[in-house]
């Protein structure tokens, strides 16, 4: 090792990764969300290189290297209810923890709190959300309708250029995580290269597997203080792959609206039947008739 | 003439790094913060011209900043106040104000003394700068 390398080691002469680790706080934030959130292996993947990669740059600073804060705008795409939303939400505090941002909030956006009505209304909007962001994560959520081909003079536009500057100009203060369903993304990228330059990952939210869906059930129905009885898992165990096929299918939040409307059945049978008391284990369970009421059960000639 | 008006005003100018830890206390309490702007130093005129909107639910300085920073690209030889408003029921008003940014020759001001009835003299403070036009007093 030659002398200046040297030097610089004098002073912390060696630390721990895995002390660094632990104090950082990033293990039980990250262990949470293996924990929370059902398959999507290679977000998880991606988030953990992430988190190894600021990690590792804080320990180089501490030794007097040089450590430039990487770029760590994002670009989440795939399909309806894979749970991009929550995952950039969990995102916030990872790189909060971390120390990348300085707040960890996230502002969650669309189209219409960036773009204006008239002509001078859109900088001031977006600038407003972007006042807003600073030192957290801007969530904007299906990002490509900012542009709009077929209409030059959209002023979405506009806010393009500007959420650019500022993605370019404040790379320290706040992240940009531009989220949509993948190959609408992948046209708004072509069209605006500028976007896919600065964004450094491209992380892409795989569709859930009918295992992944129903423990995701499982999971809802708990924090709701519900459960399944044994013939109501079968049925929805039948229910995923049934569902998967018909149009308009959305993973994990089409499970949740399947799974609110077996609760309204179960309410309606309970009512239904009201001679008896109810225990409480009536109140919680909910039956294999609740769900197999669903119209995805019901023959094909049904189904307008 | 140095301008000395709200707080810090006998200290040399404060570094950005200093104001955007005073914005930070003040974000940190609630309150919105505001940026003003005149041409006209006169201590009487307590009513300058504000730079945008007021700026409500922001978590960090930097955004704050950032709209300084526009404010002297136009306005960089006027002077820049920034205020916390704090809408506290109680207090319902400006908890803090400090200059942020200075022309860089501060005129001062000429004392005018008009006689009046019988030998009274009558006392009026004039800044330099308003002899001339709005707009043009600094450059």
């Amino acid at each position: 090792m030659n002398e200046i390398g040297e030097a610089r080691l004098a002073e912390p002469a060696k630390i721990n990764l895995a002390e660094e680790f632990a104090q950082s706080g990033v293990g039980p934030v990250l262990k949470q969300l293996d924990d929370e959130l059902i398959g999507l292996a290679p977000v998880k993947q991606r988030i953990r290189e992430i988190a190894a990669l600021l990690l590792v740059d804080r320990v180089r600073s501490k030794f007097g290297l040089a450590a430039q804060a990487p770029t760590l705008h994002m670009s989440f795409t795939g399909n309806p209810g894979t749970g991009k939303t929550t995952v950039a939400a969990r995102m916030a505090e990872i790189l909060h923890r971390l120390g990348y941002i300085r707040r960890g909030h996230l502002v969650a956006v669309t189209r219409d709190d960036l773009v204006g009505q008239y002509i001078g209304h859109t900088a001031p909007k977006t600038k407003e959300v972007l006042k807003k962001a600073m030192g957290g994560v801007l969530f904007i959520d299906e990002a490509y309708y900012l542009y709009r081909q077929e209409n030059e003079r959209d002023y979405g536009q506009e806010s393009i250029e500007i959420l650019l500057q500022v993605m370019e100009n404040h790379r320290d203060d706040l992240v940009v995580i531009l989220a949509g369903y993948a190959e609408k993304m992948e046209r708004f990228f072509h069209s605006n290269p500028g976007f896919r330059s600065r964004v450094a990952h491209h992380i892409d939210f795989p569709d859930y597997t009918d295992g992944d869906l129903f423990a995701i059930a499982g999971k809802m129905l708990g924090s709701l203080n519900y459960k399944l009885s044994d013939g109501a898992q079968e049925a929805l165990a039948e229910y995923i792959p049934l569902r998967r096929t018909q149009p308009l299918f959305a993973n994990a939040r089409s499970i949740r609206n399947a799974l609110d409307r077996a609760r309204l059945r179960q309410a309606n049978r309970l009512f239904a039947t009201q001679d008896t008391e109810l225990t409480l284990d009536a109140l919680t369970t909910i039956e294999a008739e609740d769900i197999r009421q669903s119209r995805v059960f019901q023959p094909k000639e049904n189904c307008g | 003439m140095r301008i000395t008006q709200g707080c810090f005003s006998f200290l040399p100018d404060l570094t950005d790094d200093q104001i955007l830890t005073q914005i930070q206390y003040c974000l940190d309490n609630g309150w919105a913060v505001n940026l003003e702007f005149t041409d006209d130093p006169h201590p009487r005129n307590t009513f300058w011209e504000m730079w945008g909107l007021p700026m409500f639910d922001l978590h960090d300085a930097k955004g704050v900043l950032m709209e300084l920073h526009a404010c002297r690209k136009v306005y960089g030889d006027h002077y820049i106040r920034l205020s916390a408003f704090d809408s506290s029921h109680g207090w319902e008003s400006v908890r803090i104000s400090f200059i942020v940014n200075r022309p860089k020759n501060e005129d001062g001001f000429r004392l005018e003394r008009t006689e009046a009835h019988g030998r009274m003299q009558r006392y009026t403070t004039r800044a330099y700068a308003t002899d001339r036009p709005e707009g043009k007093r600094y450059t």
